[in-house]
């Protein structure tokens, strides 16, 4: 019925996430907020020479952007800048439009059903969102309004 | 509206009453539409659609212009709606009734006009804890361009407001106060006679959020002695885009305008004008006529079921879904005031607002998530959001039994 969206690698990153941890020694870090349903984000990362060696989140929120946060970690880990917001892109393709699911995605696929549910995107992008405020150093909290 | 004025008078004939809401005869993702948000909108009967309909194909002109015959019959049967609201909320006189476009414009129109007018520096506004942002916000600006201070009434554990603390908060310097007669996100039903009672001993004003109150019990401003009154006509099965502020006309009459255009005066010169008197005063540029007149049309149809058999069908219904619900482990209610109007706002461990809203979504039941305009509410029970099952007279015990379904089928899927 909801097997679509809330697909068995969601349900698992939902009820056991990875990367679920304050990291210490990060060196860039930004928080995320979603005023509709007060869901809020911590991301560290941990960056040498432009790669990112760590990542790690802290934070409450729905299944859907606990799993994403905790997919999101696994898959930035020896990324380079670039390709980190490259990944950003292609994910946000995947959850808003009809575009083809590409290989760099990897396990991030399995968020393909969410674009069947546009109320629950921002769910989705929360960690994206932080994500990009991170590598860029943002003081101030993103939100997903 | 005649048929169901016999059926219903032998007794509360829940089904009879479905076949009035067309919304109501639809499925969702295949299941039969259970629609549980009725605190955020309500469902529009026949009634009201017809009339609505009536009037765009048959009636309609602007309203207080024309001599023409369309001009006049939907002046007519604009100020006939006036003339209901003025029964339905048993008020004085018609001029004490504004249009607007719902309570929140009705409050910004007080927060503004008179309060800019009698609120100074040091002065001190009261809210209360569970006031929907729409009551809070306007009142916040106020007190950030005056100067004066806002004060809030603390709620209990159950989502009552501590009527101690209000005592103390209140003293010669209190000019207002702004509470809900029902709170959206708790379902309380507040003491508001002795709440205003309360201000004017203090030499306050007070002004009710009536928006969730007025489709669920009988609202009397007379009998409360409430100076203003707010309702938006959405909730009470009427369009979205109109409501009404009440005002006592001794209040109405020392505010200036809130807006200036047309229909809001009565001679204009290049050096001066004269308003119009109440209501016209705050009614400047063309209304919403069609939403008017299907407020008309909502409030015809509530009448004839009956407010007090209203009230009493859905506080059944809030004892069969509070007992349902409770059965669920693991489920806490939010909001168990000892008067509680139909609403069901509740967490579960461990699963978040929205998942259990998409869940039952695709089990054809609305529902709705989140802080429901009231974050101060979150706040204060400690959590980011809720899950809210709104109930109305058109509701049935079960439409609770497929909520409490749906939510075993939730605990299933997040387990």
């Amino acid at each position: 019925m909801v097997d679509d969206l809330y697909q068995d690698t969601i349900l698992d990153h939902s009820k056991h996430p990875r990367n679920c941890h304050v990291l210490g020694g990060a060196n860039h870090q930004a928080e995320g907020y979603n005023p509709l349903c007060g869901d809020k984000l911590k991301l560290y990362l941990k960056m040498k020479d432009d790669v990112v060696e760590d990542a790690s989140f802290v934070g409450s929120g729905c299944a859907i952007s606990t799993a994403s946060a905790s997919l999101m970690t696994e898959s930035l880990k020896g990324l380079k800048r670039e390709e980190a917001l490259k990944l950003l892109e292609r994910f946000h393709d995947l959850l808003t439009t009809d575009s083809p699911v590409t290989k760099e995605l990897g396990k991030l696929v399995v968020f393909c059903g969410v674009r069947d549910y546009p109320a629950r995107v921002k769910c989705a992008t929360l960690a994206w969102h932080t994500l990009k405020s991170a590598l860029e150093n943002k003081e101030e909290p993103v939100t997903t309004e | 509206m005649s048929a169901l004025t016999t059926e219903i008078a032998a007794g509360f004939d829940v089904e009879r009453i479905r076949e009035d809401f067309p919304v109501l005869k639809q499925t969702i993702h295949g299941k039969p539409l259970v629609y549980l948000d009725n605190a955020a909108t309500a469902q529009k009967p026949y009634a009201v659609i017809e009339a609505i309909r009536k009037f765009l194909e048959v009636d309609c002109a602007n309203i207080h212009r024309g001599v023409h015959e369309l001009s006049q019959r939907s002046t007519a049967a604009y100020e006939e709606t006036r003339a209901k609201m003025k029964r339905f909320v048993n008020a004085r006189s018609k001029n004490e009734l504004i249009f607007v476009r719902g309570t929140t414009e009705g409050i910004n129109l007080v927060a503004s006009s008179w309060g800019h007018r009698n609120v100074r520096e040091g002065d001190e506004i009261v809210i209360s804890a569970m006031e929907h942002h729409s009551n809070i916000v306007p009142w916040q600006m106020l007190c950030e361009s005056t100067g004066a201070k806002l004060r809030v009434i603390p709620i209990n554990d159950r989502g009552e407001l501590i009527l101690e603390e209000y005592a103390r908060l209140l003293n010669p310097r209190t000019k207002m106060v702004a509470v809900t007669h029902v709170s959206n996100a708790l379902g309380t039903i507040n003491p508001v006679g002795e709440i205003i009672a309360m201000a004017h001993r203090a030499g306050a004003l007070a002004l009710v959020d009536g928006a969730q109150a007025a489709p669920h019990l009988k609202v009397d401003v007379v009998a409360l002695d409430a100076d203003f009154y707010l309702l938006s006509g959405h909730k009470m099965v009427g369009p979205t885009g109109i409501g009404i502020l009440y005002g006592k006309s001794k209040l109405l009459n020392a505010m200036p305008p809130y807006q200036g255009g047309g229909d809001m005066i009565k001679i204009v010169t290049f050096e001066k004008t004269t308003y119009a008197d109440l209501p016209y005063k705050f009614e400047a540029g063309t209304p919403n006529i069609a939403g008017g007149i299907g407020l008309g049309a909502a409030v015809d149809y509530l009448s004839h079921i009956g407010l007090d058999r209203i009230a009493s069908y859905e506080h059944e219904l809030l004892v069969y879904g509070t007992q349902a619900l409770e059965q669920i482990p693991g489920l806490r209610m939010i909001g168990t005031a000892r008067e509680k109007a139909a609403v069901l706002s509740f967490v579960i461990d461990g699963i978040h607002p929205h998942d259990i809203g998409t869940v039952l979504d695709r089990m054809g039941i609305a529902v709705r998530t989140g802080h429901h305009c009231a974050q101060p509410v979150m706040d204060r029970f400690g959590v980011p959001a809720t899950t809210r099952a709104s109930l109305a007279f058109y509701n049935t015990t079960r439409e609770i039994d497929a909520l409490v379904a749906g939510l075993r089928k939730v605990k299933e899927v997040f387990s």
